[in-house]
């Protein structure tokens, strides 16, 4: 059989469902989770009635009396009280009074090493740059992707594409550092062992423009492409295309998944950011975003999730936006947002501190690390001779990699290094114990 | 006209919806009080029910609350508010995490036909008096709040009630597997309130 022509017409069908338009969808606050519960542990209380408890009894019959629903109305009001204001936020007062002072940090205000990245591709909307858990950093330069090992500084090839499928337009590492993704010109994606230096399999099919994005969550490859559409590849299976996400109206050019796997942050040149959730993905019909935010005034693609702090999510906008915003992406409300003066090219949490690092456009071609969330200015790094366009992190998180329009590639100790062997904060605090004791 | 002698003892229905109304305006403040809803420092002390009852003074929440306790006063008085629910939520995630349930029940023969009910006022603000110091006294087993709270109040009515312009349908914002506590009621004779407070399980064990 031609896999071809299986390919074709998965695109097909994917056509005709797109234009059933009479699709139900499912408002998740307005069902009744535990009305369900209430059905079901009704049924299991007078199968076995031991199992009842008084609390319980109480509880059904509250429910009971809640899903009267039909001569009801639930009511409240649209202005909402005011949320109070605090003074000292309670993590800040617990943070300053565990831990000793710190010795201000150095920051090294110029790049560690710089290499030659020549036939970089100066397009905002690609993906080039990537540093695998395994500490290899993969580039894409024109139709070729190298490999450099940052622990032995040794460089290879992986693979160079056709000119009539390329150039590479972006480059992820799966998470166990090994795989690693490939998204071209021409709308294919190549899997590929780095290993054994081996390719794996293509997919086809998924998209119709060049796929400018790409981001992981486990056996997940989710591509985002120049035609608008997002979709889920399950690359262990023949018939790859699991989900397909639709809202964007032109190319996706950020793409990053919650630290949890749940949610997915997309960006697009349309000036729209994405909030999908993943339990509300569904194979047979297109899945409804949980949030659209169009807060951006230009393309959206230097994205960001907090890995202190879920639901927080950075984002940045182009050239005409220069703003980077933090979004509860629960609740889709925007929690700051800052203007910067230049396009944001991309963001990058530190791993260790309260700490974000963005990239930067004209006219300094800088990148800025801020504070956490009074969001001043700790440093700027200079060096580059034109817009930052891609940053990563290495696996440990103290050195960021950045490549640029000016063709170099360029490491940075921006992030510290770690703080080894803290004691375990899980345990639960003694009551008390932030106050300091008399002996 | 006999009864104007022991005029004390006589409740009517506007009478019994301002005692109720205003009842939920006190719960409203108590509760953001003792719950540290809202900063210590932002409620002033006044004398209420023959308790030392804490109102805000901070603006914005005293004008919410009169508002909610205006129109709250208004359904009361048609016999259309079934429950009123004053839910704390996670300033962050929204998670609702306490929800105090005040349910109605309604003498509608007084509704349809205007009749008054006899029952004294002093007694009425002793079953009173017991619900606000139990509420005061909740947060010894309530779990602690520790993070920023906000609240919001839901109003349940009768279906054909017109929602006013300032309000809006809304979820009912439901703990999903919560521990409950009932608390003391009081009545009227025209509107019975009962007080129950479910808040968030969170230790995990499974009883099934």
């Amino acid at each position: 059989m031609n896999p071809r022509s299986a390919f074709q017409e998965i695109g097909l069908t994917r056509k005709s469902s797109k234009e059933n338009l009479d699709r139900f969808i499912p408002n998740r606050s307005a069902m009744d989770f535990d009305y369900a519960h209430y059905m079901l542990t009704e049924k299991k209380g007078k199968e076995n009635p031991a199992s009842s408890s008084p609390s319980k009894e109480a509880y059904q019959k509250q429910l009971r009396e809640v899903f009267n629903m039909n001569r009801t109305r639930i009511l409240a009001f649209k202005n909402k009280p005011p949320t109070p204001v605090e003074f000292m936020p309670q993590e800040y007062a617990s943070v300053q009074q565990s831990k000793p002072v710190k010795p201000r940090r150095h920051i090294p205000q110029t790049s560690e090493r710089t290499l030659d990245a020549p036939d970089l591709l100066d397009d905002y909307y690609l993906n080039l740059l990537d540093w695998g858990s395994s500490n290899v950093l993969a580039i894409a330069l024109g139709t070729t992707v190298y490999l450099w090992d940052a622990s032995t500084g040794s460089t290879s090839e992986l693979v160079t594409v056709d000119d009539d499928k390329g150039p590479v337009t972006s480059v992820n590492w799966a998470p166990d550092g090994r795989h690693i993704a490939v998204g071209l010109n021409d709308s294919e994606v190549q899997l590929w062992d780095s290993a054994s230096n081996k390719q794996l399999r293509t997919l086809k099919g998924a998209h119709r423009a060049r796929v400018g994005s790409l981001a992981w969550n486990n056996h997940i490859l989710t591509t985002g492409s120049m035609d608008g559409k997002i979709v889920n590849n399950d690359v262990r299976i023949r018939d790859h295309v699991v989900e397909t996400y639709r809202g964007h109206q032109q190319e996706v050019c950020g793409l990053k998944w919650s630290a949890s796997g749940q949610q997915l942050a997309s960006g697009g040149n349309d000036n729209i950011l994405h909030i999908w959730d993943r339990s509300m993905a569904s194979s047979n019909s297109a899945t409804q975003y949980l949030h659209r935010l169009e807060d951006h005034t230009a393309a959206v693609k230097a994205l960001a999730w907090c890995p202190f702090q879920g639901n927080l999510l950075a984002s940045g906008g182009g050239g005409g936006d220069r703003c980077i915003k933090f979004w509860n992406t629960h609740t889709g409300a925007c929690l700051n947002s800052v203007d910067t003066g230049s396009q944001v090219c991309s963001l990058m949490w530190s791993k260790n501190e309260r700490e974000l690092l963005s990239s930067h456009g004209f006219t300094e071609n800088q990148l800025t690390l801020w504070k956490y969330p009074s969001m001043v200015k700790m440093a700027e790094l200079t060096g580059h001779t034109s817009r930052v366009l891609f940053m990563a992190q290495s696996p440990d998180g103290c050195t960021v990699a950045s490549a640029a329009g000016d063709e170099t590639l360029r490491f940075w100790n921006v992030f510290g290094t770690p703080e080894v062997a803290k004691p375990a904060p899980k345990a639960a605090p003694e009551p008390f114990a932030h106050v300091n004791r008399i002996r | 006209m006999a009864s104007k002698t022991v005029a004390k003892d006589i409740i009517t229905l506007r009478g019994s919806a301002a005692i109720a109304s205003e009842f939920f305006g006190y719960a409203a403040n108590s509760i953001l009080y003792n719950r540290g809803v809202y900063p210590e420092e932002s409620f002033g002390k006044v004398k209420k029910y023959g308790l030392p009852m804490l109102l805000t003074q901070d603006e914005a929440v005293k004008t919410f609350i009169a508002n909610l306790t205006a129109q709250l006063s208004e359904w009361l008085e048609a016999g259309k508010l079934q429950r009123v629910v004053l839910v704390i939520m996670s300033k962050s995630t929204n998670e609702v995490l306490e929800r105090w349930n005040f349910s109605i029940e309604t003498d509608n023969e007084v509704v349809e036909t205007g009749v008054s009910r006899e029952k004294s006022d002093k007694e009425i603000m002793r079953e009173i008096q017991a619900i606000m110091r139990q509420i005061a006294s909740s947060i010894t087993y309530l779990p602690c709040l520790d993070e920023p709270c906000v609240f919001d109040v839901l109003a349940y009515t009768d279906k054909d009630v017109d929602a006013p312009i300032t309000w809006t349908e809304s979820d009912p914002k439901l703990i999903s597997n919560p521990q409950m506590v009932k608390l003391h009621s009081f009545d009227t004779k025209i509107h019975k309130v009962d007080t129950l407070v479910s808040y968030k399980n969170d230790d995990d064990d499974d009883d099934e």
